[in-house]
């Protein structure tokens, strides 16, 4: 994106799929060229794209922020009942961690796949990445509802209310990433790759590597420091 | 369990005349309203062109409509205030106190979520691409999305006055009055769906204009060439990215407390409900900021405009822009020095209030020194602008003066609060809004508002606004705490008195907007802007007709300079000639979608459910709000082309346009 290409970049021929609203992209605006910042004129759509599910990222961790923030608070209010070292196990929690660190990895294979439009590949590993997902999301519930039936709900004090507040978020992210995936499957399987569908992978990519490294520090300040208090 | 939930016929108001007879005349305003448009046949008009439009201009224009109407109601609920305060001085006056208590809450949350906020999301919706020189924002139909759910939104918080009740809470519904235990009624819960709702709603065009801002700009268009509206504008805009989550947060943790029996800010069981108020304040504190920031830049193009001169110190105008973008996160404490967090932690606070004062300084004294050895046109535009640098300077040093805790003892609560934050936000957001309004009327419409009526609405607005927080500022300083329902000490009389006055000489002014707006539609012809410039702008926005096209631009400008249209004029008086006839190459829009209204209708429907527990309508709504979404996920066609024969001739008449202007000048 050089100062002075911009007049030249904007008539030079850019082909549909590429620049489909002639926003005079550079180089018919491929993949990388054009970023968008300094004055090399608009970005491609894949760009603005992928860009814009960034920054609505950046807000979800704002969100998840929040709620840390209540747990760091809350954490000690026990109000008489049980507290992290009563009731979280470990190694379920180390299982749902490796679940859903493997899900990230079949997820980027996926993404490789989907690069070489190779369907299959891009589909078998998607479809892993959901089953991995989803035993993460069972585990959580069977957490839960053991919980509950110890009598150690939300309810019970302010501290169990923001650890199923903030944990929950993250399960109901999960969850909701699931069914984005199933609905996206279901789409690659009927219109195949198509640019529309090769963004919102992109966008799923980043939304479940997110979700990552949210659990990796949900890990280490609820379950780790928790059950060590 | 019921079919409809807690809802039954106990929640019409048939014995309190007031919500229920403003209500009815609405529903008849409504139905009248729909049966003018079904019985003129506009249905399929407004669908295509409007409801579905994916087009910023259009949303935009839609936004500041929404914007202007609930405007109008929040100021219905300040008439009411004032009236029943100025008659119930030692007298129990016409509204009961849980009926002012939920019009003090709509009208707080009403003026700032629905008001202010949708005026100022529709100019930077209208405007932003249009001085960037591009042809729509990055997510068309997610801006459509975000300004439905607005709407819905708007729709459940007054839909409460026909059917249940509104928050008796105030604007920020505080615990533990807000809990479930002091709040039984489903007030609270209209509150917190509604602004959830149409929070979202905000996320989305957050999120829609920092990518537009950052990623879609025309070819020459640097940072540093930005008008200054986009630099506030992006700057308020990423502080609804970094603040409007910990509203949804802290709004949904409220939610769980009362719907689901958590703790997280109830008095038993180890909730903490100053977190609650730290929570919402780091949030509000920049909200403030994301309100006026966009008003910033309104002004910064008017007093360059109409000086006829380049703004003043534009770099130092980005740096305080930025500035007070980062420390509006570090001084939200400064709402509760009372709560006593302690007389370090509240200094601490206190200083860097005091300091975010110094970036509007930076920018009150480029705006003056903008106009030093201008030519400055006094138009209406002008004139908002004028009185805003009075009323905010003002407003700026009673805030200030509230940022010392030890005064800020003395004045907490009390009406000299109140009047110092309706100083910012009326002298501030609501001119900036009303002086933008009237500036970029004319490139939306192609006709401008009479100047005369806008004149003598000004002058009223400002009078009244004047004398009604003028009293304020004396009732708080002499110990008037805000809400009081009714008011057992006589010397307070006659302030309160001088303030319903004050109130009378506002709604002439707001009578003056509403006839000027009928005046100059009627007199369109004449005030008919031919030129696409009335104001000699300078920026790309009155490069293109007025109205623009729907692609805005037939081939997207170059930009050679920070004032990039000045640019163009001067070069085409130099040369004494327009600029070459471009190539003309075939252009894709987006095409029009249902989704964003769809998704509003089962959004209304889910908060409505929520509102009253009928678990079924909630489910049926999220399968529905699923479903819109797949559909829209499976379309095949995502734009349509505009060709070389329809470009060339709207670029012709553009340019036209543009020869007249050029031969007139000489």
């Amino acid at each position: 994106m050089s100062a002075a290409a911009p007049s030249d970049g904007r008539r030079r021929g850019a082909s549909e799929a590429d620049d489909p609203y002639r926003l005079g992209r550079h180089n018919g605006g491929g993949r990388d060229e054009t970023s968008g910042h300094g004055s090399g004129g608009p970005a491609s759509k894949h760009i603005i794209v992928g860009y814009g599910f960034w920054i609505f990222l950046l807000s979800d961790i704002v969100l998840f922020s929040a709620f840390f923030a209540a747990y760091a608070v809350l954490a000690g209010e026990t109000a008489g009942g049980p507290s992290g070292r009563d009731l979280f196990d470990l190694r379920n929690v180390a299982i749902e961690t490796a679940l859903l660190l493997t899900s990230s990895f079949t997820c980027g294979l996926a993404s490789i796949a989907s690069r070489r439009r190779d369907a299959t590949w891009t589909q078998i590993w998607l479809l892993v990445t959901g089953v991995l997902g989803a035993g993460f999301v069972l585990l959580e519930m069977r957490e839960f509802v053991v919980m509950i039936g110890m009598r150690a709900g939300p309810s019970r004090s302010a501290f169990l209310s923001s650890f199923f507040a903030l944990v929950g978020c993250h399960g109901l992210h999960v969850s909701v990433g699931l069914l984005w995936l199933g609905t996206m499957m279901a789409q690659l399987w009927v219109k195949s790759f198509r640019p529309a569908i090769q963004r919102r992978l992109l966008c799923f990519s980043l939304f479940w590597h997110t979700l990552d490294i949210i659990w990796v520090g949900l890990f280490t300040i609820v379950y780790l420091l928790g059950a060590g208090r | 369990m019921k079919l409809l939930g807690k809802l039954d016929w106990s929640a019409i108001p048939i014995h309190q005349p007031i919500p229920l007879i403003t209500s009815l005349t609405i529903l008849l305003l409504i139905g009248g309203l729909l049966g003018w448009v079904t019985v003129k046949r506009w249905w399929p008009y407004l669908w295509h062109e409007w409801i579905t439009s994916v087009d910023h201009k259009r949303i935009g224009v839609m936004y500041c409509l929404l914007g202007l109407v609930m405007l109008m109601r929040g100021f219905a609920d300040a008439i009411m205030m004032r009236t029943q305060q100025a008659v119930a001085i030692s007298a129990p006056g016409f509204l009961p106190p849980e009926h002012f208590d939920q019009i003090f809450s709509a009208h707080g949350t009403i003026m700032i979520f629905f008001g202010a906020m949708p005026l100022l999301i529709g100019m930077m919706n209208f405007v932003i691409p249009l001085q960037l020189g591009v042809r729509d924002v990055a997510f068309p139909t997610l801006n459509s999305t975000g300004f439905w759910l607005t709407a819905s939104g708007a729709l459940l918080v007054n839909a409460s006055l026909l059917i249940g009740e509104f928050s008796r809470a105030g604007w920020l519904p505080y615990p533990p009055l807000s809990e479930l235990a002091y709040s039984p009624g489903v007030g609270v819960d209209y509150y917190l769906w509604a602004i959830q709702i149409s929070g979202i709603g905000t996320l989305m065009t957050g999120v829609n204009l920092v990518t537009t801002i950052l990623k879609m700009r025309a070819p020459g268009m640097d940072y540093l060439r930005m008008p200054m509206f986009c630099w506030t504008s992006l700057a308020a805009n990423m502080l609804i990215v970094a603040a409007f989550p910990i509203l949804t947060a802290t709004l949904a943790m409220l939610t769980l407390d009362r719907y689901l029996g958590f703790h997280f800010f109830t008095n038993d069981a180890g909730g903490n409900m100053m977190m609650f108020v730290n929570l919402i304040w780091a949030w509000g504190h920049p909200e403030v900021y994301i309100l006026i920031l966009p008003a910033f830049g309104i002004f910064s193009e008017v007093f360059s405009t109409f000086s006829s001169k380049p703004l003043f110190g534009y770099r130092s105008m980005v740096a305080a822009t930025l500035f007070i973008c980062i420390v509006s996160f570090t001084v939200w404490l400064h709402h509760f020095f009372t709560m006593g967090a302690g007389a370090d932690v509240n200094a601490a606070f206190g200083i860097a209030t005091s300091i975010i004062a110094v970036g509007t300084g930076v920018k009150i004294y480029n705006w003056l020194f903008t106009m030093y050895r201008g030519r400055v046109r006094f138009a209406t535009p002008m004139l908002w602008s004028l009185g805003f640098i009075v009323t905010f300077s003002i407003g700026g040093m009673t805030g200030v003066l509230l940022a010392v805790p030890p005064a800020d003892f003395v004045l907490h609560n009390s009406m000299f609060l109140v009047a110092h934050f309706h100083n910012v936000i009326i002298g501030g957001v609501v001119f900036g809004l009303f002086a933008g309004l009237t500036y970029w009327f004319p490139k939306a419409f192609g006709f401008r508002l009479h100047e005369g009526w806008g004149k003598a609405a000004f002058w009223f607005s400002l009078a009244g606004f004047v004398i009604v927080f003028g009293a304020f500022y004396v009732l708080g300083l002499d110990g008037m705490t805000r809400r009081l329902q009714h008011v057992d000490v006589v010397e307070w009389e006659p302030w309160l008195l001088v303030s319903v006055a004050g109130v009378g000489v506002m709604l002439l002014g707001v009578l003056c907007q509403v006839i000027q707006l009928i005046v100059s539609i009627r007199s369109r012809e004449v005030l008919r802007d031919e030129s696409g410039d009335p104001w000699d702008g300078r920026s790309l926005e009155w490069s293109t007709l007025s109205p623009p096209p729907h692609f805005n631009f037939a081939v997207l400008p170059d930009v050679h300079g920070r004032e990039a249209y000045w640019t163009t004029k001067a070069q085409a008086i130099e040369r004494e000639a327009l600029a070459p006839e471009p190539d003309y190459s075939p252009i894709h829009m987006p095409v029009n979608s249902a989704t964003g209204f769809i998704t509003a209708f089962f959004s209304t429907l889910i908060g409505f459910a929520l509102v009253w527990h009928i678990w079924w309508l909630v489910a049926l709504g999220f399968v529905g709000a699923y479903a819109t979404f797949v559909v829209f996920a499976w379309r095949d066609q995502e734009d349509y082309e505009i060709g070389i024969d329809e470009l060339r001739a709207s670029d012709r008449e553009r340019r036209h346009v543009r020869q007249n202007w050029l031969e007139r000048r000489r």
